[in-house]
């Protein structure tokens, strides 16, 4: 644990320098975590699981700037999973009062993979077309911030704005649509 | 979508984040400019500004509502991060609003008599300035429960609460500019409710406007 805590620390000050590698490798291994946190917590809905993990993720990310360097970094990814569980539940108890269509729904789904979410990409379908492309350019055939920019015909500054505009939208519409 | 992938576009939206510190101290800011021109442009200054400066009550209230502000500051600071608690704020906050209580007591025991008790307690303005210190820490209350949804407040009730205070506090630290009571007793009960009711109201929107 304290082994855990000095790595992602030392990973996460590197990455918030600017170092992206060690940042991806840092949100890598706490999405292991994540996984197996919220898997213990959720047994019977892997689905859910994954979509929890990735919205923890990009709440991670998005809320960065809210942990403490002078504290433990782990306690604060925890205290933001615990947050993200409880709130799915709460967000659950609400869901259960709505047309029986969402359950049919539900129960059609297929077993999804581990490691893929579906929520995330529900809400990345309702992106605006040129944050959706820039997202899936970035993510998928691993382009570079610019040349995705150059492929949607806008600068690398204006495809930081735009990124960082999708990634908060895909946050805010994944907690909405939670189900 | 995987979550490998979720995190290769994470790792490219690395900008510059400020903190909560420099954010909410940003907050402070345009909040008491807000507030200042809102006293200039529609309550105006007490005439006799220049005057009650030098008199040790003037400042005696603005240490008051500012220390409350603090309060509110150092809670919305705790409580903008997952899992804090803010307890320090809430500490120093309630020290505080006891004090005064106490000195306002004190105040009226020791008046000759019940009628000047009373006058101390309503002062000249008893029934605008509650309402006023709201009014004018709006603009600051709005701006600071925005910024907190920036953030990540995991109590969002009691985030929204300490902004209140923080916003409260300053608000009334400004409306001292307008105020000419001179009293503890009437701070005590009008000022200290005036800054209740913007925590009240921050709670109230922090209850909803504040989740993640």
């Amino acid at each position: 644990m304290t082994d855990t805590e000095t790595r992602l620390k030392a990973l996460m000050l590197r990455g918030l320098d600017g170092d992206a590698a060690a940042y991806r490798e840092c949100l890598a291994a706490l999405g292991v975590r994540l996984r197996a946190y919220f898997a213990r917590r959720m047994s019977g809905a892997p689905g859910d699981v994954e979509d929890l993990v990735q919205e923890t993720l990009l709440a991670v990310h998005l809320k960065r700037s809210t942990w403490d360097t002078s504290q433990s970094f782990t306690a604060w990814a925890h205290a933001v999973a615990r947050y993200k569980l409880i709130d799915h539940w709460r967000r659950r108890k609400i869901r259960q009062t709505l047309p029986i269509e969402d359950h049919i729904g539900f129960l059609a789904a297929e077993e999804p993979d581990p490691g893929v979410g579906l929520e995330l990409d529900r809400a990345l379908a309702s992106l605006p077309e040129k944050q959706r492309i820039l997202v899936s350019d970035v993510k998928l055939t691993g382009l570079s911030l610019a040349e995705a920019g150059a492929r949607a015909g806008i600068s690398e500054g204006a495809a930081k704005v735009a990124l960082h505009r999708a990634l908060k939208a895909l946050a805010e519409r994944m907690r909405r649509a939670d189900g | 979508m995987r979550t490998d992938d979720l995190i290769d576009a994470l790792a490219q939206d690395m900008g510059p984040s400020r903190g909560p510190r420099a954010r909410l101290a940003l907050v402070g800011g345009l909040g008491a400019l807000a507030a200042l021109l809102l006293v200039l442009a529609v309550l105006h200054t007490r005439h006799d500004l220049m005057q009650a400066m030098r008199g040790g009550m003037f400042w005696m209230k603005a240490l008051y509502t500012a220390l409350l502000g603090v309060a509110g500051y150092l809670a919305v600071e705790r409580l903008a991060r997952p899992g804090g608690s803010g307890r320090r704020g809430w500490m120093l906050g309630l020290g505080v609003l006891a004090l005064c209580i106490a000195l306002g007591v004190w105040q009226a025991m020791v008046s000759p008599d019940i009628q000047a008790a009373v006058r101390m307690l309503r002062g000249h303005s008893w029934h605008s300035c509650s309402p006023r210190i709201l009014m004018l820490s709006l603009p600051m209350l709005a701006v600071g429960l925005w910024a907190l949804r920036g953030m990540a407040p995991t109590r969002p009730t009691l985030a929204g609460l300490a902004m209140g205070l923080f916003s409260g506090g300053v608000a009334g630290t400004i409306y001292g500019l307008h105020c000419p009571e001179h009293t503890f007793t009437f701070i005590a009960l009008w000022y200290s409710l005036g800054v209740l009711l913007t925590a009240a109201l921050g709670a109230l929107i922090g209850r909803w406007a504040l989740r993640w």
